[in-house]
C-alpha cells in the first residue's frame, strides 16, 4: 500500500520532474542547439510530452482503482495540469514561433486541415477541466456535475490521438502504439465496472 | 531573423580545409584514386556560388543541408539519413538505362562523368512539409544523359529508381514505403534545362545523406521528386508510378510541382520556412521558377494534375 502521506510529500518532486524537459527543450531552443529546424523540434517535443502526460493521467487514474494503490489518485490533477501546460507551450509554440501571430493563417489552417482542427478542440476542451480542477469548484459543483466534467477527458484523448495520428507522414507505427495503450487502458475501465467485486477495488 | 548561432556551425573554410586534409590523407594513404579524379571535377569556390544567388537568397550552410534531410532509406526521422547512412557505399557505381531506348545499357558512374562536364547550379529546395533551402549543386543537364541514351521517339516519360540495399539502408527493412522508391517525369520536364543530375554540392561529391553518388534535382517541384542514389533510368510511353503518389494518390500527385494553390491536408504550402531563419515567407508559384517552367503546363488544369 502506497500511502497518501508518501504521496502528497513527494508531489513538488513530481511537478519538478515533469517540468524539467520543458525547461531543458526551451534552453537548447534558446542556445540554438535543437538542430537546423529548432521551431519543428521544439514543438514536436513539446507535444509528443503532452501526449505522453495525458496517456500517464489515465495510467495513473485507471491504477488507483486498485485499492493498494488508491493514493496514486492524488497525483491525477498535478499530472492533469503539467499535461495541459505542455499542450499550451505546444500551441504557443505553433502560434508564436511557427506563425508569429499571423491569426488570420492559423484561422484557415484550424478550419481547412483536420489535425489541426482536433488538435485545437483538444486545447479548448482541456480549459475546463483546469478551471474545474480546485478543491472549491468540486465543491461548489458537486461531485456528481464535476465528473460528468471531466469525462471530457476521454473525448480529448481520442482527439490528441487523431491529431498525431493524422499529422504523421508515413511511418504510423508510433500513434498505433498509443493507440494501442489508450485502447487496452480503455477494456481495463470496463473490466475494473462490470466484471470485479468491490473489495478488490475501488 | 533568428539564425543558428554561429559557435554551433563549423566555419565554411574549416569544413573546406578539412575536407582538403581529407583528399591530402587519402591522397597518400591509396595514392591514386578515382575519387579524387571525380572530386577534382567539382568547384570550391564559393563565390562563384553566391554570384548565382537570386535577390533574396542566402545559401543555406554545409551544415544545414548535410544534418536536415528526408531520406526514408535511412530512416524518416530528419538526423536518421547523416546518422545512419556510414554502412552506404556508393562506390563503384552504374546506372542501369532501360526501356523505350534504341539500345539499353549500363554505364559506370566515371564513365558517364568522362562524357559530360559538371556546372554549378544554386537552387531553392522547397519540401512538401513547409521548410526551404537554398543549395549550391554541382551536376549536369538530365538531357545530356537522355541523348546518350537514345531514346525512342515513343518514349513519353522517365522513371528514376533508387538503389535497394536492406542491409546498407536501415529504413528499408521497414515497410515505411513500398521499395525502392521511384520517381518519374514527364519528357519535356526532363528535357528542361533546370532540371539536373547531382553529383555534389558545395564543391564535393554528394554525401550518402543527400543521394550519393547521383540524384535528380528538379527545382519547381517539391523535394520528394528528387529521387536520390539513382541506378536505373527507364524510358516509357505512360506516366510512370512515383512512390508517394502511389502511396497516398490524394495527397501527392505525379506532377507535385510547387504550387500554393493546391491544399494539402498536413502543411499549409502557402508559406514555408527557409532553414535558419525565423519568419516563414511566401511560398513561390513553381518555387519562384515560373518564367521558366510555366510554359510546360500551358493547357493544363493544375488543380485537376497536382
Amino acid at each position: 500500500m502506497i500511502s497518501s502521506r508518501l504521496i502528497n510529500k513527494n508531489k513538488p518532486v513530481v511537478l519538478i520532474l515533469l517540468l524539467l524537459p520543458s525547461f531543458i527543450w526551451i534552453g537548447m531552443f534558446l542556445k540554438g542547439s535543437l538542430g537546423v529546424n529548432p521551431i519543428d523540434i521544439l514543438m514536436d517535443k513539446l507535444g509528443e510530452m503532452a501526449l505522453r502526460l495525458l496517456i500517464l493521467v489515465l495510467v495513473v487514474s485507471s491504477l488507483s482503482k486498485i485499492i493498494f494503490l488508491r493514493s496514486l489518485q492524488n497525483l491525477r490533477r498535478l499530472i492533469g495540469l503539467v499535461t495541459f501546460y505542455y499542450i499550451f507551450l505546444h500551441l504557443t509554440c505553433y502560434v508564436f514561433l511557427d506563425h508569429f501571430f499571423n491569426f488570420l493563417f492559423i484561422l484557415k489552417d484550424v478550419v481547412k486541415r483536420p489535425f489541426i482542427t482536433y488538435g485545437f478542440l483538444s486545447f479548448v476542451l482541456l480549459i475546463p477541466l483546469v478551471f474545474t480542477s480546485t478543491n472549491n469548484m468540486l465543491k461548489k459543483l458537486t461531485f456528481k456535475v464535476w465528473k460528468k466534467i471531466h469525462y471530457l477527458i476521454y473525448l480529448v484523448t481520442v482527439l490528441v490521438l487523431l491529431h498525431f495520428y493524422l499529422l504523421t507522414k508515413a511511418d504510423k507505427t508510433e500513434p498505433l502504439i498509443y493507440v494501442v495503450i489508450v485502447t487496452f487502458l480503455f477494456f481495463f475501465r470496463i473490466f475494473i465496472k462490470f466484471f470485479t467485486r468491490r473489495s478488490v477495488l475501488r | 531573423m533568428s539564425k543558428i548561432p554561429s559557435y554551433e556551425i563549423t566555419p565554411y573554410s574549416t569544413y573546406l580545409n578539412r575536407r582538403k586534409f581529407i583528399k591530402i590523407a587519402s591522397a597518400i594513404s591509396i595514392g591514386s584514386s578515382l575519387s579524387l579524379a571525380v572530386k577534382a571535377l567539382h568547384s570550391d569556390d564559393k563565390f562563384k556560388f553566391s554570384n548565382q544567388l537570386e535577390e533574396g537568397d542566402e545559401l543555406n550552410t554545409f551544415e544545414e543541408i548535410s544534418t536536415y534531410n528526408n531520406f526514408y532509406e535511412f530512416g524518416v526521422d530528419k538526423s536518421d539519413p547523416s546518422e545512419k547512412s556510414d554502412k552506404f557505399n556508393s562506390k563503384p557505381w552504374s546506372i542501369k538505362i532501360e526501356g523505350l531506348v534504341s539500345k539499353p545499357f549500363i554505364i559506370h558512374l566515371e564513365d558517364l562523368l568522362q562524357k559530360i562536364s559538371i556546372e554549378d547550379r544554386v537552387y531553392r529546395l522547397r519540401c512538401v512539409e513547409g521548410w526551404s533551402m537554398v543549395i549550391p549543386w554541382q551536376g549536369f543537364p538530365l538531357s545530356k544523359l537522355i541523348e546518350l541514351s537514345q531514346p525512342l521517339n515513343s518514349a513519353k516519360f522517365i522513371q528514376f529508381e533508387t538503389v535497394f540495399r536492406p542491409e546498407e539502408m536501415p529504413g528499408q527493412t521497414k515497410r515505411i514505403l513500398p521499395w525502392p522508391y521511384v520517381e518519374g517525369l514527364r519528357m519535356d520536364e526532363a528535357m528542361h534545362p533546370l532540371t539536373i543530375l547531382s553529383t555534389g554540392l558545395y564543391g564535393h561529391n554528394l554525401l550518402n545523406q543527400n543521394g550519393a553518388p547521383l540524384r535528380l534535382v528538379v527545382p519547381w517541384k517539391y523535394g520528394f521528386k528528387s529521387i536520390k542514389s539513382i541506378v536505373a533510368i527507364r524510358f516509357v510511353d505512360r506516366q510512370p508510378s512515383a512512390t508517394w503518389s502511389m502511396v497516398t494518390p490524394s495527397e501527392y500527385g505525379f506532377y507535385s510541382n510547387v504550387n500554393n494553390r493546391v491544399h494539402h491536408p498536413r502543411w499549409t504550402q502557402g508559406t514555408e520556412r527557409r532553414i535558419g531563419e525565423f519568419l516563414r515567407r511566401p511560398t513561390l508559384m513553381f518555387n519562384g521558377y515560373e518564367s521558366k517552367v510555366a510554359h510546360l503546363y500551358k493547357e493544363m488544369d493544375l488543380n485537376k494534375f497536382y
